[in-house]
């Protein structure tokens, strides 16, 4: 019952996303070159938010963490891949694959080593305040080491192609290329491998999932890892069309946020139909809108969402 | 040779003793049932045992090896489990789905898994519901399923929480047999329920418990005879 009411959610979603691009075309009154530069534009724009909200959705839905660190681990990844290619010299996309398994070590570690400690029956509240110093700890150790100086990664491929007659910067295009085999990754882990079924009892009922024999504060460490592995290959491939500086992953977390509650918390899927939504709402709307204005439309499909959907688009019915 | 020792078990919360002095021993293949007036410390034994509650004083050794505050996943994988009066399923998971986790604790291939998750439902007589989602299924299928997750462990010793409580008595006939039929097979059982005629039914051996203390321990027909017994728990005009 639940796959085909989530079935009728993508296809009502397709639909109205179709829709709204043909209106644009017939009755917009703009050049049908610039709307689908526009279109191209936003779908690649998503992939750079669904990249970005993958990592967030996990830790939010299985430890009912509010990750502040987000932003500050997306800049760290950046830096790593930077570093590693500024130093060895290799392929900027080879260092997104070396620093996924390194931000994994690193989110295992922060959450057995520090955040572990503090889930009890209590409430998650401390660890949420963890991620808080977290953040503001990673954020200046990359200023004391790497300075404040903008910094960028060139990638190999820098260029662009034709699709469709609009333009596309190819490593955006890699981008969201990655973004899709990430969530199909998590997708078939989560679905998949006994850890995944492990991490979807956890986030349903943890003490019910201790009691079938599931160690929880290592699901929770996994966890913390794999939300940490994806804004890791996030970091590596934004890091090529991002300029660097500390607070770089900033910029990202506050439609992470939005693109998460959206999609539904904890839901990989919604996190990828949610960003690209979300970054066609916002370069379509740029069409018709000044300035900031597209953000205007973001924000208020979200509280449209919030209202008739509280639980977010693939949210489990509670 | 007893397979399950409390030694001195206490539990207090605050100021209050909810499990008091108990000493017990539990012989392998044994099937205890445990009543009790509400509030006599029936679940919290259970909870102690199955390590969610750690005792504030007492042991607890299990096959010979000392188990006190263990985790309760620790406790779980080497035999000891537990059911809940009220079902607590992965909601948005399959019936298959949540039996598989619990399967996963001894088997590593996930199609062997599945497998055997998929027997153990059919044993407990879910297997027309193995695809369903567990969150759909009405309260006789849920205690099914509460027993199957248990069953998947391969459990040594079963703490069995008023598995029958809000079943009508058409439904717990079945599930009465299947009891009899796990403890046939070697599984040691803690049998916490109200339906008496239930537990006279399956125990070989009765635990009064009475606000956190033994009341009385023995044959279940001397015990249900046990003035005291009869003062505390069925009423005095029993």
């Amino acid at each position: 019952m639940l796959t085909t009411e989530r079935g009728r959610i993508v296809l009502g979603l397709f639909a109205i996303t179709v829709l709204g691009i043909a209106a644009v075309y017939l009755f917009g009154g703009k050049d049908s070159n610039l709307v689908t530069q526009t279109v191209v534009t936003g779908l690649l724009l998503g992939g750079v938010y669904v990249l970005v909200s993958l990592g967030l959705t996990l830790i939010f839905g299985v430890l009912g963490i509010v990750n502040f660190a987000q932003g500050a681990m997306l800049a760290m990844a950046m830096y790593l891949v930077y570093f590693m290619v500024s130093s060895a010299g290799i392929n900027p996309y080879l260092a997104v694959v070396l620093s996924a398994p390194i931000m994994f070590g690193f989110g295992w570690l922060v959450q057995s080593t520090l955040m572990n400690r503090l889930i009890t029956d209590v409430g998650h509240s401390r660890p949420l305040l963890v991620t808080l110093g977290l953040s503001l700890l990673i954020s200046n150790t990359l200023l004391m080491i790497f300075g404040g100086r903008p910094l960028n990664v060139p990638s190999p491929y820098a260029g662009s192609v034709q699709i469709l007659g609009a333009i596309a910067d190819v490593p955006r295009i890699i981008a969201f290329v990655g973004a899709v085999i990430v969530a199909g990754g998590l997708i078939v882990i989560l679905r998949k491998s006994p850890v995944g079924l492990a991490i979807r009892a956890v986030a349903a009922n943890g003490t019910g999932a201790s009691l079938v024999g599931v160690n929880v504060k290592r699901i929770y460490a996994m966890t913390f890892g794999l939300g940490a592995a994806s804004v890791g290959v996030a970091g590596g491939l934004l890091a090529p069309f991002t300029s660097l500086v500390p607070s770089a992953g900033d910029q990202f977390t506050t439609l992470a946020f939005v693109i998460v509650v959206l999609g539904g918390l904890g839901s990989v899927p919604g996190a990828l139909v949610g960003g690209i939504f979300i970054g066609l709402l916002q370069t379509v709307g740029s069409l018709f809108l000044p300035g900031s204005g597209p953000l205007l439309l973001v924000f208020g499909m979200f509280v449209l969402v919030l209202f008739l959907r509280p639980q977010g688009l693939f949210g489990a019915n509670k | 040779m007893s397979l399950l020792v409390l030694d001195g078990l206490s539990k207090s919360f605050g100021g209050l003793a909810a499990l008091g002095n108990v000493n017990l021993e539990i012989a392998d293949r044994e099937y205890l049932g445990i009543i009790g007036p509400n509030g006599a410390g029936k679940t919290t034994l259970l909870s102690v045992l199955a390590g969610q509650l750690r005792p504030t004083s007492g042991k607890i050794v299990f096959d010979g090896q000392d188990i006190t505050g263990w985790s309760a996943d620790r406790v779980a994988s080497v035999g000891l489990v537990r059911t809940f009066q009220l079902m607590r399923p992965f909601e948005s998971m399959t019936v298959l789905e949540n039996v598989a986790i619990a399967s996963h604790n001894k088997i590593r291939s996930i199609p062997k898994a599945r497998d055997h998750a998929a027997d153990v439902i059919d044993r407990v007589g879910l297997g027309t519901y193995k695809d369903a989602m567990s969150g759909t299924l009405p309260t006789a299928g849920l205690k099914r399923l509460e027993l199957a997750r248990a069953l998947a462990l391969e459990p040594r010793v079963l703490l069995l929480d008023e598995v029958l409580a809000g079943l009508v008595p058409t439904e717990r006939a079945p599930i009465i047999d299947l009891l009899r039929e796990i403890h046939q097979d070697g599984v040691t059982v803690l049998f916490v329920e109200h339906i008496m005629a239930a537990v006279l039914a399956l125990s070989e051996r009765l635990l009064v418990m009475h606000e956190g203390q033994q009341l009385a321990l023995g044959v279940p027909a001397d015990v249900i005879q046990d003035a005291a017994v009869v003062d505390a728990y069925l009423g005095e005009d029993y």
